[in-house]
């Protein structure tokens, strides 16, 4: 079964530094991504599979599928606890997600 | 109670380059705001609000305990038990509905200019902010920091701008700090007058002095612990996220470790 995820709507992202700064509107809390991370945040537009993200973290880190596969498994949950990020089995509609800059 | 047919008083309070009309025909409230913002009134025409200020004596104004500050029907609805304001930035006016007290003049006009400023990329900062050879220093924290101390230790050849409440307007891909009569236990406004930002500190009390390095990721978190903002309107939240952003990516900041003696100012130059 595919995965797909997505910034939560209210959310705000900004890259600096190479990490990325993630505000949540709803529990005024700040979060900030590692480099990894951040990798992942920016390819979670709702509609690309979790599977090909993790095919592009094997293609952009020296890391096997495996490994990055459960790396991205596990940021996905924690940020989905945290209510930064959304999870679907379905590819999320267009225009869905919080704002990035 | 405003009596009607007296004359009307207008007093123009400009900070922060942003000037705001208030008429009252409670003279008496009018001597203590000449009073108050004493250094910041000013005769500009061109105004960025206007209000009429009408005064009570009497019990609270709102229910509202704690600050609230909401946008309906094109206008902010800004209310709190001492005075309720009501201003559309469309038409630059409105009106405050307040007790017979400086006090509560001050709380919205504070809250006005954090407005305006939000829209502009700019902020009020709890912070104390003075002027040293040319260059603004900002100092931020809470309550109990220090503010008020490190202001009071300032010397002679050091301008200070605000034992409190600083005032940031951004300026192209610089910021500059303007001088604001939103003043903390020192009790004295700050001069009129403004320079670039040099430097953003987070006041850390300590038993030497020194300084330590800030990332600007940890500097944007602190920042936004620090910038006065009460709307809870999504869109000026993200905006403010963004300005903590962009501010911390050009300003430099630093924790600054203090106890309260004059040699702290050695490090601030």
């Amino acid at each position: 079964m595919p995965l797909f995820i997505s910034h939560s709507e209210d959310t705000a992202s900004r890259k600096l530094d190479g990490e990325m700064l993630v505000a949540s509107f709803r529990t005024s809390t700040l979060f900030s991504l590692n480099e990894m991370a951040t990798f992942i945040w920016e390819l979670a537009d709702g509609q690309t599979p979790l599977d090909e993200i993790v095919d592009r973290i094997c293609r952009e880190y020296d890391v096997d599928r495996e490994t990055a596969l459960q790396d991205a498994t596990d940021l996905a949950d924690k940020l989905a606890r945290n209510g930064i990020l959304e999870r679907s089995e379905s590819a999320f509609p267009t225009q869905k997600g919080g704002t990035s800059a | 109670m405003t009596l009607a047919g007296t004359p009307i008083e207008r007093i123009v309070i400009e900070i922060g380059r942003t000037a705001v009309l208030l008429r009252t025909s409670d003279h008496k409230l009018a001597k203590m705001l000449l009073d108050r913002y004493n250094g910041f009134v000013t005769p500009a025409e061109n105004v960025a609000a206007e209000f009429e200020i009408e005064s009570h004596d009497g019990g609270p104004i709102s229910s509202e305990q704690e600050v609230s500050v909401r946008w309906k029907n094109d206008q902010w609805i800004i209310e709190r038990g001492d005075f309720r304001v009501r201003w559309s930035p469309r038409r630059r006016a409105g009106t405050i509905r307040q007790a017979a007290s400086p006090f509560a003049t001050d709380s919205a006009l504070r809250i006005v200019h954090s407005l305006v400023l939000a829209s502009e990329g700019g902020f009020l900062l709890h912070a104390a902010s003075a002027i040293r050879n040319g260059r603004a220093f900002l100092f931020a924290g809470a309550s109990g920091a220090g503010k008020t101390t490190i202001s009071s230790l300032a010397p002679s050849d050091v301008v200070l701008l605000s034992d409190e409440i600083s005032y940031i307007r951004r300026e192209g891909n610089t910021y500059r700090a303007y001088g604001t009569p939103f003043t903390g236990e020192l009790g004295r406004n700050g001069e009129n007058v403004s320079a670039p930002v040099e430097k953003l500190f987070f006041l850390v009390q300590a038993s030497s002095n020194g300084e330590a390095c800030v990332g600007r990721s940890e500097a944007v978190g602190k920042l936004l612990k620090n910038i006065l903002f009460f709307s809870i309107e999504t869109s000026l939240i993200e905006r403010m996220f963004k300005t903590a952003v962009d501010f911390a990516s050009c300003v430099p900041a630093k924790n600054l470790l203090f106890s309260p003696e004059p040699a702290i100012w050695n490090l601030i130059a």
